[in-house]
């Protein structure tokens, strides 16, 4: 991370999270809003809503629709007609929207949607975890992970950025973990409208619909050029590797603040032992460094703040030095035994002259509080593989023997 | 870092009172935040929030387990919950009573301190609501947080009258607290 919060203090408010999201997407000047509120989503498309109902976002469609699925279909056919298009949602909304992302993602249509990361039913848990957008790892929408509210909003605006870029044109979910960051009062700086104007071109994408100029957007591919379509949607992601560095980058030129591009570190240069997260986790994750650095451990944070595309050749030079690496995951796939981040994590390695033992945790499901304790009872499990190799290789943390 | 954990009932408004004090707290100069112990929230069920304070920029995100505060809005929330719990040593918990400190056997080192904040938001508010009235008798046990800037914090949440009234019941029950 990257910033002055001395310098910036002057500019903060204290808001809630969500209240900061919509804030942000107000000032990149949405065309087309779709909302199906869901908690913990809610607050975001009620700020929305009464933005829209108080005349601040001029020339834009607000859509209440009548479930998740609409609220998604509805974009398809605002984007295609080149309107800039956002919704929000979480959990069963955005797994409702699954056959839909598909849609989007094949026709390259740039839409952005937050997450709210919640866990999935059943059992019924309207709290953080990851299931949710982890779920959606292989529909072709790029997937960030934010861990503060300042970065949830800052990520709106180069959420777009990237999604528009021609190189790209491929939709974002921008994701914040429920109630956590969603919920949480703190001070943050709103994005400033001229600077985001700067920041942010109009969309103007290549082809859109428009009745006097009749086309089609994902008709039908047959066998004779679909894999051509996927071929090409690779490739996009391929290029939004280097695009969501750029973003980072000029994001910080103009607004001073930097949470890295594909990944950030912290303490990572000569760490032993490196943490591997996604999310609001990443912040703990940091108290729990200083204070072990102060009792002699050699312990980095690498935050993964990109999960499509995924950061494999930052992530290897990010750990390549350390003895052990740990993976902690708010999602598991289940039959694997493994969170995604340890699941591919592993796999970029296998095939590189980087052979470090990595260990998995799953962490944080459905609500449960991560106490910096916890945090440390990992590293503990770390220091353990560098003095005698993994004996269990992934695992879940905090597992309450009593209710099984 | 101070942490201070809030409990209450849904409708109590310990959530808000959370919030509150994170914005008056940065409007003192210092790094705040405030959330909620997420339940689903329902009127009357026991709500927990918290707030920190810091000179640094706040990451943590876990929940307070080792509070330097407890403010307790509804005393019979003792029968239910442990309010003490993870409460510092030199900490103090505040508890919305007419009672004595004395009154309260709790397993714990910190400092137990009551106010009669239901009394004060009758007689000043009309209402007993008691979350913004405890925010001033915090302001004057802790001696953490300007109660000006709480009273600015109430009164630009809630503009008007209603937040003219509770500025009034805030400084009454910080002076109580001040003056005792």
């Amino acid at each position: 991370m990257k910033r002055n919060f001395e310098d910036d203090k002057e500019k903060m408010v204290v808001v809630e999270g969500s209240y900061a999201v919509a804030d942000a997407v107000k000032v990149c000047r949405p065309n087309v809003i779709s909302a199906y509120p869901i908690t913990p989503q809610t607050h975001i498309v009620e700020d929305l809503s009464q933005f829209i109902a108080d005349g601040e976002i001029p020339n834009c469609e607000y859509l209440n629709v009548e479930s998740e699925f609409s609220a998604i279909s509805a974009l398809v056919g605002s984007s295609a007609a080149g309107a800039r298009s956002y919704s929000a949602t979480t959990s069963q909304g955005l797994e409702l929207m699954h056959e839909v992302l598909f849609n989007v993602a094949g026709m390259r249509l740039p839409v952005v949607m937050t997450v709210v990361n919640r866990a999935v039913s059943a059992p019924i848990n309207i709290w953080n975890d990851q299931q949710d957008s982890i779920s959606q790892r292989d529909t072709g929408w790029i997937q960030l992970h934010a861990e503060d509210t300042q970065e949830a909003a800052d990520m709106t605006a180069q959420a777009f950025k990237i999604a528009e870029d021609p190189d790209v044109m491929l939709p974002v979910l921008a994701c914040m973990d429920g109630f956590i960051l969603s919920h949480v009062y703190e001070p943050v700086i709103l994005l400033d409208e001229d600077l985001v104007a700067e920041y942010l071109p109009p969309f103007e994408p290549k082809f859109k619909l428009d009745p006097k100029n009749p086309k089609t957007f994902g008709a039908f591919a047959d066998p004779h050029s679909y894999t051509e379509f996927r071929y090409l949607q690779q490739q996009a992601m391929n290029k939004a590797l280097k695009t969501i560095e750029d973003a980072a980058d000029e994001f910080y030129d103009l607004f001073g603040r930097h949470y890295g591009g594909l990944i950030d570190t912290y303490q990572t240069e000569d760490a032993d032992i490196i943490l591997m997260a996604m999310g609001s986790i990443v912040g703990t994750i940091k108290d729990v460094v200083d204070k072990l650095r102060a009792q002699g451990v050699k312990v980095g944070l690498l935050k993964v703040r990109s999960f499509r595309p995924f950061p494999a050749e930052a992530i290897k030079n990010a750990i390549k030095g350390a003895k052990v690496v740990v993976a902690l995951d708010k999602n598991i796939s289940l039959g694997l035994n493994e969170g995604a981040l340890f699941t591919e994590t592993k796999g970029s390695l296998y095939n590189t002259n980087v052979n470090i033992p990595i260990i998995g945790f799953m962490i944080g499901h459905g609500g449960r509080d991560i106490p910096m304790s916890t945090m440390e009872a990992i590293v503990d499990e770390a220091k353990k593989v560098i003095d005698s190799g993994i004996t269990v290789e992934s695992q879940f943390t905090d597992l309450k023997e009593e209710l099984l | 870092m101070k942490e201070i954990r809030i409990h209450g009932r849904g409708g109590q408004g310990s959530v808000t009172a959370a919030e509150l004090l994170a914005v008056a707290a940065f409007a003192d100069g210092k790094f705040s935040q405030a959330f909620p112990a997420f339940g689903v929230e329902r009127r009357g069920a026991p709500v927990q929030a918290f707030t920190r304070i810091n000179d640094d920029p706040i990451r943590l995100r876990a929940q307070v387990y080792e509070p330097d505060y407890v403010i307790v809005q509804d005393p019979t929330l003792l029968e239910v919950v442990s309010v003490e719990s993870g409460a510092k040593d030199d900490g103090v918990i505040l508890i919305n009573s007419d009672f004595e400190p004395e009154h309260f056997d709790l397993n714990t080192n910190a400092k137990i301190m009551t106010v009669n904040a239901t009394k004060i938001a009758l007689d000043i508010i009309g209402r007993p609501i008691v979350n913004t009235v405890l925010l001033g008798a915090f302001a004057g046990a802790s001696g953490l947080i300007d109660p000006e800037s709480i009273k600015d914090a109430v009164k630009e949440r809630f503009p008007g009258k209603v937040g003219e009234k509770n500025a009034e019941a805030i400084q009454k029950a910080y002076d109580m607290m001040t003056e005792a």
